[in-house]
């Protein structure tokens, strides 16, 4: 067998490429673009048959001009080669075409790279469970291929079972690497804009509609676990953006910094931990009040506690809140105005009761409750289809359909007390959260988003009023599904009534929970954590690459010695027999018995008769006689008393 | 180039390992990186650099468990030489233009195969085994044949990079080998002055009634003396036939160093003779050798012709 045939591919290899191409690009499926995922498939599809049909693979012009046609194509799709669905897009075609230039080992291998570096990709769109496990067996798949194609007459099972075995044999030392390799926390250059695209989560505008899309959602939004008891239901605000411009459609945040918070609280402080999950926004949705925030967050002037960057992956944060507290009392005469205003013209059948009832009322405690009371009307129905209204939305609303969801009670009752000459705002967040008795967090899904008001009384400072717990007390108390009237478009996980359904639920969401914490939120403030715990406080990095060193130096030893040490020992008058041989010097060949030997040395170094002689005879005996224990004893004083040779 | 050569010397422990069987302990395998592992090695350190870019837990996780991969993929690529027994076999000589086909025995001590042992002794003339779980195999290491003479076998270059072609690990063999390598054979006509009168003019290839049977061709036999018909029934599975004669003629031959011509160099005329060896065996004739400073006596037989032809190559003028 020459060198050249070595290199070329054996018949039965190219299917193996054919799995390990298809596992490493299939889940990038849902979300390429179309047309890519079809021509993909087509070369894969080609290449298949050219290898079925035993043809030739087609001529590298034809695969240059190929190339080119694609990263065309992708240019176009994207407007841009730099970023993470561009890439991704040309490594999957790029794999895709590469099976239909497989010529030699060589193309082979810089397949199974390409593969190897496709299963990273994958961790851009998803880090669950399932994805962990899906590139495990990929990674399994590719590394039996790669096996395969430096070994013949290998059944694919053996295969598969080799590398398993290699695969495992390697685990300890991703255990070592993932705890003690220094954690750097990225970015190392500037993300590409799609990096955190595809996000959902509360968005720093309001319009009618905005919340109720959101609530379809039963993405979990964020954890919390509480150090202490868990507040009542309705004592779990958790507040997002402040919205405080309006324009007669959309609530937005008003611009410019604010004063610090005075917040006077009464009563015990809560503590808990929030795991947030990425949603490109900035605020941690504390539950009101908070007083105090891990060093890199901090409250804005409106008691909504922002990280210092967007949280666009999964993080922590350790937060305390009072949940009795008076916020503002001594709020600027500025800020008050600015929640007053009002866009001119328009609601006028809103602003004249809400005028009629500053003249009669005259107390504004006493023109809240009045509010509340008209929403308490059973005309007014909670739903998530509402009617569409015209350019007098809260007109409309009030007094006509009456149908609304969170943001119309929210944006109505501000309305009408601005109207009335009361500080007010409307509050985006979420309220509520569903408790998983399996692991004890608290989880609070996309679907408890909600929107509630907050009006300024003198010497009370700012107050949350939620109108929705007037027109359905039950969302506050119960959760939205109990809250909506039958009928309404709810998805079907918030349907899960159902007792083992809901129990399978919280199951599988405990485990991503602790898949969440304890594999992908270990990062380096864990990492330190555990050194400390190890015994190493003050761990810097170098300290780490030392223990990182002698970790894995260590499991090299070991595997080493595995693999030194599996080799069946020769038995005992054979190695002694050996040793005789070194240490006289004397050559004997395999098919030279030691009687023909000792005949040799007699005719050419009769000198070393005499000690070669009982070696021999003692040699023959040990390896012969029916007993040899005392035969090897013999042998093995005969070589001992063997003169060591002089180096020559 | 000294200072290189005496640099590996020491670096390799380059030494001739006599005849004893070599058993390959960490002191004689050598590990390093391949081609295919230098290429993994960069696209790790960019799938680092990806995953501590955007902050993928799982990312990590994969970029380690690769880093491990290839960590054990070098013991086990070491470890596939590592106890393996080399033993010398035989050769059968050969002439010159040909390759000679040292034997070695591999012997497998552990209970798992070894495969993709490559066994070189010239760059880019490779033969690769792979040996089962406590068992033996036979390779033969080719090496071409170009001068007459004892041909010993050089350095082996044993390298693997089973299983995953990430390392090449190698090891380098000395058994004490050699294969003879016969002249070159010139075929040309058998000296006609040689031959005593009263024989029979036709070479002995006389009638059809002394046809005797087949033997395999030699690479030195005349394509004219093969029995094509009989060669057809083997598919080309196996060597060409040659017809053999009985008896033909009983005259001696003598093929003399003097008969051959005095004009042309030593080698041309020792293949000459070499020829006429083995066209004279063929047709199994009774022939005798003479050389300056050396004569066999008439005989025949696969046996003498062997004789002869290792007086060929190893006469010196």
């Amino acid at each position: 067998m020459s060198t050249a045939h070595q290199e070329n591919l054996a018949r039965d290899v190219p299917p193996w490429l054919f799995v390990s191409a298809l596992v490493t690009t299939l889940p990038h499926v849902t979300h390429l673009p179309l047309w890519l995922s079809v021509l993909s498939g087509t070369f894969f599809l080609w290449a298949t048959w050219l290898w079925r049909q035993d043809r030739r693979q087609p001529k590298r012009w034809l695969l240059l001009l190929l190339v080119v046609g694609c990263c065309v194509g992708i240019l176009s799709e994207f407007r841009s080669p730099f970023g993470r669905d561009p890439g991704v897009a040309m490594l999957v075609i790029f794999m895709a075409m590469k099976l239909l230039e497989m010529r030699s080992r060589r193309d082979a291998i810089v397949l199974l790279m390409l593969g190897y570096f496709l299963l990273l990709t994958h961790y851009f769109y998803s880090q669950s469970i399932f994805t962990g496990a899906w590139l495990l067996v990929a990674l399994w798949l590719v590394t039996a291929t790669l096996i395969r194609l430096h070994a013949t007459a290998m059944s694919a099972k053996e295969n598969m079972h080799y590398a398993g075995q290699l695969l495992l044999q390697s685990l300890p030392f991703m255990l070592v690497l993932y705890l003690l390799f220094p954690r750097i926390s990225g970015p190392l250059w500037g993300m590409p804009q799609d990096a955190y695209s595809g996000k959902t989560g509360l968005s720093d505008s309001m319009s009618p509609g905005s919340i109720a899309n959101l609530v379809q959602s039963g993405e979990i939004a964020f954890r919390v676990r509480f150090a202490g008891p868990v507040p009542q239901r309705h004592q779990l605000y958790w507040r997002g953006p402040v919205l405080e411009s309006f324009d007669g459609t959309t609530w937005r945040q008003s611009m410019g910094r604010r004063r610090a918070e005075t917040i006077q609280h009464t009563g015990d402080v809560t503590a808990y931990e929030t795991t947030l999950e990425a949603h490109n926004q900035r605020w941690l949705l504390a539950l009101d009040a908070p007083v105090s925030l891990p060093a890199d967050a901090a409250l804005d002037g409106r008691l909504s506690a922002l990280a210092q960057k967007m949280v666009n992956t999964r993080q922590n944060f350790r937060i305390s809140s009072a949940l009795n507290y008076q916020l503002n009392t001594d709020e600027s005469p500025g800020v008050l105005s600015h929640n007053l205003k009002l866009p001119p013209g328009n609601n006028p059948k809103t602003r004249a009761m809400a005028e009629e009832w500053r003249a009669t009322l005259g107390n504004p405690q006493a023109i809240v409750n009045q509010a509340l009371r008209w929403f308490s009307d059973p005309a007014f129905v909670y739903t998530l289809q509402p009617p569409l209204l015209g350019p007098n939305s809260i007109d409309d609303f009030l007094f006509q359909s009456k149908r609304g969801f969170c943001e119309h009670y929210a944006t109505a009752f501000v309305v009408l007390m601005r109207s009335a000459g009361i500080p007010a705002r409307v509050i985006g967040g979420y309220q509520g959260g569903e408790m998983n008795p399996r692991d004890g967090f608290l989880v609070v899904r996309q679907s408890e988003a909600h929107a509630w008001a907050e009006v300024w009384l003198e010497k009370r400072g700012w107050i949350r009023v939620d109108p929705t717990s007037v027109v359905a007390p039950d969302r506050i108390t119960n959760g939205i599904v109990e809250a909506l009237p039958s009928g309404e478009p709810l998805p079907i996980f918030m349907q899960m009534h159902g007792g083992w359904l809901r129990d399978m639920r919280h199951r599988w969401e405990a485990i991503n929970n602790t898949w969440n914490q304890q594999v992908l939120g270990y990062d380096a403030k864990r990492q330190l954590e555990l050194l400390s715990r190890l015994g190493l406080p003050e761990a810097d990095w170098r300290n780490l690459v030392i223990a990182l060193g002698i970790a894995c130096g260590a499991l090299l030893i070991l595997i080493m010695l595995w693999a030194l040490h599996n080799a069946k020992p020769e038995a005992p008058e054979i190695r002694l027999w050996r040793r005789a041989l070194r240490k006289t010097g004397v050559d004997c060949a395999p098919w030279e018995t030691p009687m023909a030997l000792v005949e040799r040395l007699q005719a050419k170094q009769p000198a070393l008769i005499p000690q070669m002689e009982p070696v021999v005879r003692h040699f023959l005996l040990a390896r012969y006689a029916p007993d040899n224990t005392e035969h090897l004893a013999a042998l093995r004083a005969a070589v001992a008393s063997l003169p060591r040779r002089r180096p020559d | 180039m000294r200072l290189i050569d005496n640099l590996q010397q020491r670096l390799f422990r380059w030494k001739t390992d006599g005849t004893a069987p070599i058993r390959l302990d960490q002191r004689r395998i050598f590990i390093l990186p391949s081609q295919g592992g230098l290429l993994y090695s960069l696209a790790l350190v960019v799938m680092l650099l990806g995953a501590i870019n955007y902050n993928l837990a799982l990312g990590h996780a994969l970029v380690f468990l690769l880093a491990g991969l290839g960590l054990t993929g070098m013991v086990h690529t070491f470890r596939n030489l590592h106890g393996l027994g080399i033993t010398a076999g035989r050769c059968t000589p050969v002439f010159v233009g040909e390759t000679a086909q040292f034997e070695l025995i591999i012997d497998n001590n552990r209970p798992t195969p070894r495969r993709d042992l490559n066994f070189a002794a010239e760059k880019g003339l490779s033969s690769v085994i792979a040996v089962n779980g406590h068992d033996q195999a036979k390779i033969l290491v080719p090496l071409p044949a170009r001068q007459r003479g004892w041909l010993t076998l050089p350095r082996i270059h044993l390298s693997t990079r089973y299983p995953l072609g990430l390392f090449t690990a190698w090891s380098y063999l000395q058994p004490a080998m050699r294969c003879l390598a016969y002249p070159q054979p010139i075929t040309t006509t058998l000296p006609e002055s040689t031959l005593p009168t009263k024989g029979n003019a036709s070479h002995g290839l006389g009638g059809q009634e002394d046809f005797a049977g087949f033997r395999e061709r030699q690479p030195a036999d005349a394509l004219r003396h093969v029995a094509w018909k009989a060669s057809a029934r083997n598919n080309g599975q196996r060597p060409l036939l040659i017809k053999l004669f009985a008896g033909g003629s009983d005259a001696e031959l003598s093929l003399d160093w003097s008969a051959t011509d005095p004009g042309q160099s030593v080698e041309t005329r020792l293949s000459i003779l070499a020829g006429w060896v083995l066209e004279a065996n063929g047709l199994n004739l009774t022939y005798g050798l003479r050389l300056p400073g050396r004569e066999i006596p008439a005989a025949n037989g696969q046996s003498h012709s062997e004789r002869c032809l290792e007086a060929l190559a190893l006469f010196s003028p």
